[in-house]
């Protein structure tokens, strides 16, 4: 269920695809037919063999009752739908803070000279730890710890704690796909906006930064449908979003069904932005093979 | 406000654009420079000549403080640039670099290549930093180019922007970095001929160059570099015809023999 092994590799999306990639599509109109041909015959040969395993398993009978419901998806399908509005908020609001968060952790640790070195070393510190520790534990350290305190004026509502619970996850993660972006701008690029006078600052600002980021937004958009899924790990301490609302259904039923209308809710919202990950991969890569002349 | 205020007190006439006394640059075990003195006079053109890896470029890189000198110091225009406190970006101001890769920034226009400077260092308004640019493009038949984006253009092309993205932060000192090494030969001439330009109008110039037809043609003086100093150093004539250091006319007899002079 969780994602939170690690950020995709950057390195593979930011590296040059062969050039002859996007003509291959574009090749004889026979051999075209004929591969899609090939593909459709395989694919509906492999999905008969596999359907054809599972209706004839010997437990088959009883998980199509306890899974695929008909009269209990239809009832528990809006109440689900409506607890997802609230993974939609923990997204919304966490994807904002991580993008400044990660970014200001990714400028820290690319800052040269002594001066800078404390900020360096607690940028690493940080991601570091948040890396290494399961994003479970940041969750319920945070929901249970900090309330916990009994400090006056804190709030008991653990929305919030979710909300910084996934935006310290997700930044340190986050903050290594900026940097590698950072590292991958040349060296003279930094060297030409310098020898115009502009500052460090400015040269970052100004010329490193926004060819750095223009070059992260595909693995950028990787680590966010991870944090998609990984809203309903805030069930934990108690926040009904979806995953709570279909396990509340769930045992009030005795049938799984909820959480395949769980499974289906987060395909339907995933699948447009992995698409639009890979269209993105793939003009960069033409972009980058033209460019390569 | 602006280029003028950002220029200091104009210096007088006698004193020179650029000295460079007793620099020093090593990389690690390997010194790059190992002692150079050089004077550039107010609106003189000086060419570097010297092997691939005499330390032309590194000369260069130190003068416009993108490398910290080991020992030795550099005076820009009367200013000690290497004394403690300096502020290195009001330095880098007034010295223009032009790279042998061109180095343009490549999400941005034409335009904003050339005015990006003028708006966040001079502080410049974008309506007169915009004026000014077009008028530097004009000028280097690039008014058609603004718009484009460094991809879009040849490489003669880019690095003519790359010269006037130097020029409009109006320098004092304009130093040259091997420009025309990353062109194709056809499209040599055409930046050789703002250089030339340049020249006519009074720009001081420090030129690191394989061109030595060039070199002969627009340099008051010439500097060969080898091994980290200068080893020998006249006005052109002297220096491609009679050369008086054996390694000189070696590597001119090189030179040659390459079909280059
Ligand atoms: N940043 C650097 N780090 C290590 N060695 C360098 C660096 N820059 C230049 N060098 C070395 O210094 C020597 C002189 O280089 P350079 O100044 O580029 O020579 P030129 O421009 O005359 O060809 C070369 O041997 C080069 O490898
Ligand atoms: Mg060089």
């Amino acid at each position: 269920m969780s994602h939170l092994g690690g950020p995709l590799d950057t390195s593979g999306m930011l590296a040059v695809g062969p050039p002859g990639g996007p003509l291959r599509a574009r090749g004889r109109p026979r051999t075209a037919v004929r591969s899609t041909l090939v593909a459709v015959v395989s694919t509906v040969v492999v999905f008969g063999i596999l359907v054809w395993i599972t209706v004839n398993a010997p437990g088959w009978a009883e998980v199509q009752v306890s899974f695929f419901n008909a009269t209990v998806f239809t009832n528990a399908f809006p109440d689900i739908v409506a607890a997802f509005s609230l993974n939609i908020q923990l997204f919304a609001i966490a994807e904002v803070l991580i993008l400044v968060l990660a970014l200001a952790l990714a400028v820290f640790r690319s800052l040269p000279g002594p001066v800078f070195f404390p900020l360096r070393f607690l940028a690493t510190i940080y991601a570091d730890i948040f890396r290494a520790v399961p994003g479970v534990l940041v969750i319920y350290i945070l929901g249970f710890g900090i309330p916990g305190l009994g400090l006056p004026g804190i709030p008991t509502d653990p929305f919030p704690y979710a909300v910084i619970a996934l935006t310290l996850i997700y930044s340190a993660y986050v903050s290594e796909v900026y940097r590698a972006g950072i590292e991958s701008v040349h060296p003279s690029q930094e060297a030409a906006a310098r020898s115009l006078g502009l500052s460090r600052l400015q040269a970052l600002r100004y010329v490193i930064l926004p060819q750095a980021v223009r070059r992260v937004i595909p693995p950028l958009l990787n680590d966010f449908i991870g944090l998609q899924k990984d809203t309903v790990l805030v069930s934990y301490i108690g926040v009904v979003e979806i995953f709570r609302q279909s396990q509340i259904t769930q045992q009030a039923k005795f049938n799984y069904t909820p959480y395949m209308a769980t499974a289906l809710v987060f395909i339907a919202v995933t699948i447009p932005l992995a698409r639009l990950t890979d269209i993105l991969v793939s003009r960069d890569r033409r972009r980058a093979a033209a460019s390569a002349r | 406000m602006g280029g003028e205020g950002s220029r200091g007190a104009a210096p007088a006439a006698t004193t020179p654009a650029l000295v460079v006394e007793g620099v020093h640059k090593s990389f690690g075990q390997l010194e790059v420079l190992a002692g150079i003195d050089l004077t550039v006079a107010q609106h003189e053109v000086v060419c570097l000549i010297g092997a691939s890896g005499s330390g032309k470029s590194t000369l260069l890189r130190c003068v416009n403080l993108l490398e910290p000198l080991d020992a030795g110091r550099i005076v820009v225009a009367g200013e000690d640039i290497c004394a403690p406190g300096v502020d290195v970006n009001r330095v880098r101001r007034r010295i223009g670099i032009v790279f042998q890769a061109f180095n343009l920034f490549p999400h941005m226009s034409v335009l904003d290549n050339v005015t990006l400077a003028p708006r966040k260092v001079l502080h410049l308004a974008p309506a007169e930093a915009t004026t000014r640019a077009l008028a530097l493009l004009e000028r280097f038949g690039l008014a058609d180019k603004q718009r484009e984006f460094p991809d879009r253009l040849s490489g003669g092309q880019q690095q003519r922007v790359a010269i006037v993205r130097a020029l409009a932060m109006e320098p004092g000192l304009l130093l040259l970095d091997e420009v025309t090494s990353a062109l194709d030969p056809e499209l040599v001439a055409e930046v050789l001929a703002v250089i030339r330009e340049l020249a006519r109008g009074g720009m001081t110039m420090l030129i690191a160059t394989h061109e030595m037809g060039f070199a002969r043609d627009i340099a008051n003086r010439v500097c060969f570099l080898d091994a980290g100093r200068i080893l020998e150093d006249g006005p052109p004539e002297q220096m491609f015809r009679a050369p008086r250091a054996e390694r000189t006319q070696r590597f001119l007899q090189r030179v040659m023999e390459a079909g280059r002079l």
